[in-house]
């Protein structure tokens, strides 16, 4: 088995009209057992910048301090906000650093544009080769079930009130047919002007 | 069908059909025979197979060619002053993919008795099957119904042929008959036994946690369900490889009673609200 999917975990994210979503289940397991049912992935980077890390617990954790690290001195240096792309480029960098011994991570970046509110969304392997599609990203145990869901249910410049149906639909639906994620769901989603945290009510087994 | 071979009536000479149907049933014999004898399966094509079959189950290399049955699993049963209680979840998972979240896991082999699936799915559906028709048949030539204990030992037995082969099976065998209530473990290691309490499969750990803690002779028919079924709840929630519905059958001296089918998540909201109301009521 893959060291990727030894404690389970699967995250999604979703461009819609002026918004984004960011969504991930809240299992922490040791193979079969699970441990928790309330371990968070995804992490604030920024006022409108999300960061999910789907993969090995161990190095979610680890990941998401070194780049809050390098996101503070360059936020020192810079006196600025960063751009999500930027931000993307600095997590590439970081992972690919590790290439002969990585992380066991494969990162998924969702936020607004810190100038123009544009949409975006971006995820990555475990060493850091980029992936920016104009619609979604997915990550984790269970991408095939997830990316079906996504394809089908997907459709652009959704109001953030259908953004999170979708995005709620595709991650719950998915996780049922994994026996590895799941046990509740969180929902982040990312308006110019507010960020609205939903948990949602999901099988637990 | 069955009834026709055991009296010897032969019903393709009995209609006169052509001669030549003979060759048919010859192939049959020789390409299938598990088709006329079911306990008789094809063996691979090379000697002495329960030696060498685990050679071929690495590669060149020496790494492990991992075929995904549908395993993981919980299974229990208990026996008590009621009779014998059986509980299981109903997932089937090849791998970390949930195939089927609504698996039927207790087989009724006939009125007074019953079977747990744990372990292949395949392997189990086959041989309580194959277990169902000699239990019958042992009905029709002895006019009684089977004990428990020989029912069990039919299965032990023809598993047992196969041992080392990759047979993966772990059961429960309950009934009721002249002895009263009946539960044997049985697998196919060859291990049979009779016992109390039983749980089989990955999950089981968990379930044994809670069974243990609540059993006692003296149950209620209730309190019997219910410890059967949260049980396997607790089961569900802590293994990844054990959810869907939780079904509940009783054997009791009349028969085997189907007692419910609940859903894993209403179960798992109903025993959260009882535990907010009985908090409430402790401050």
């Amino acid at each position: 088995m893959s060291i990727l999917a030894y404690n389970g975990g699967a995250i999604i994210a979703m461009k819609g009209k002026n918004c984004v979503a960011i969504a991930a289940d809240r299992r922490f397991g040791v193979q079969a057992q699970t441990i928790s049912c309330d371990f968070d992935k995804i992490f604030e980077m920024g006022p409108h910048l999300y960061l999910g890390l789907p993969g090995l617990a161990t190095d979610t954790i680890t990941v998401m301090e070194r780049l809050r690290f390098r996101l503070n001195l360059y936020e020192l240096k810079e006196d600025r906000k960063i751009h999500p792309k930027t931000f993307s480029s600095m997590i590439s960098n970081l992972l690919y650093e590790k290439r002969f011994g990585p992380y066991f991570v494969e990162p998924i970046v969702a936020g607004l544009d810190p100038v123009t509110f544009e949409p975006f969304v971006c995820n990555m392997d475990l060493i850091g080769c980029p992936n920016e599609p104009e619609d979604f990203v997915v990550g984790g145990t269970c991408t095939e079930q997830l990316y079906g869901m996504c394809e089908v249910l997907y459709e652009p410049n959704l109001e953030p009130d259908d953004l999170f149906e979708t995005v709620s639909q595709a991650l719950v639906n998915a996780c049922d047919r994994d026996a590895i994620s799941g046990w509740g769901a969180i929902v982040y989603i990312i308006e110019k002007d507010k960020v609205t945290i939903r948990h949602l009510k999901t099988r637990m087994d | 069908m069955a009834l026709a071979e055991v009296c010897g009536v032969n019903s393709y000479l009995d209609f006169n059909l052509p001669r030549n149907n003979d060759n048919f049933q010859g192939e049959i014999e020789a390409y299938s025979k598990n088709f006329s004898n079911n306990l008789n399966l094809a063996m691979p094509p090379f000697a002495n197979p329960a030696e060498n079959l685990s050679r071929f189950s690495t590669d060149e290399n020496g790494r492990k060619l991992k075929i995904n049955f549908d395993h993981g699993t919980t299974t229990l049963g208990f026996r008590y002053k009621g009779g014998v209680v059986l509980a299981v979840d109903s997932r089937a998972t090849g791998g970390q993919f949930i195939g089927s979240q609504s698996m039927k896991k207790i087989v009724e082999i006939n009125d007074y008795l019953l079977g747990t699936l744990a372990g292949g799915a395949a392997d189990c559906v086959y041989w309580d099957r194959v277990l169902a028709k000699q239990c019958r048949m042992y009905e029709l030539r002895n006019r009684e119904r089977i004990s428990v204990a020989a029912a069990s030992k039919l299965m032990s037995n023809m598993v047992y042929n196969y041992k080392g082969m990759g047979l993966s099976m772990g059961m429960m065998i309950a009934g009721w008959d002249k002895r009263g209530p009946g539960l044997y473990y049985v697998d196919s290691e060859g291990t049979r036994t009779a016992g109390q309490v039983f749980s089989v499969g990955s999950g089981s750990v968990y379930a044994f946690g809670v069974l243990d803690s609540g059993y006692h002779w003296d149950l209620t028919d209730e309190e019997a369900y219910e410890l059967g079924r949260r049980s396997i709840y607790h089961a569900t929630h802590r293994d990844a490889y054990s959810g869907g519905i939780i079904r509940v059958y009783h054997m009791k001296s009349t028969g085997w009673v189907h007692i419910s089918d609940e859903d894993c998540k209403d179960l798992h909201y109903k025993y959260q609200e009882d535990k907010e109301k009985l908090r409430n009521v402790r401050q």
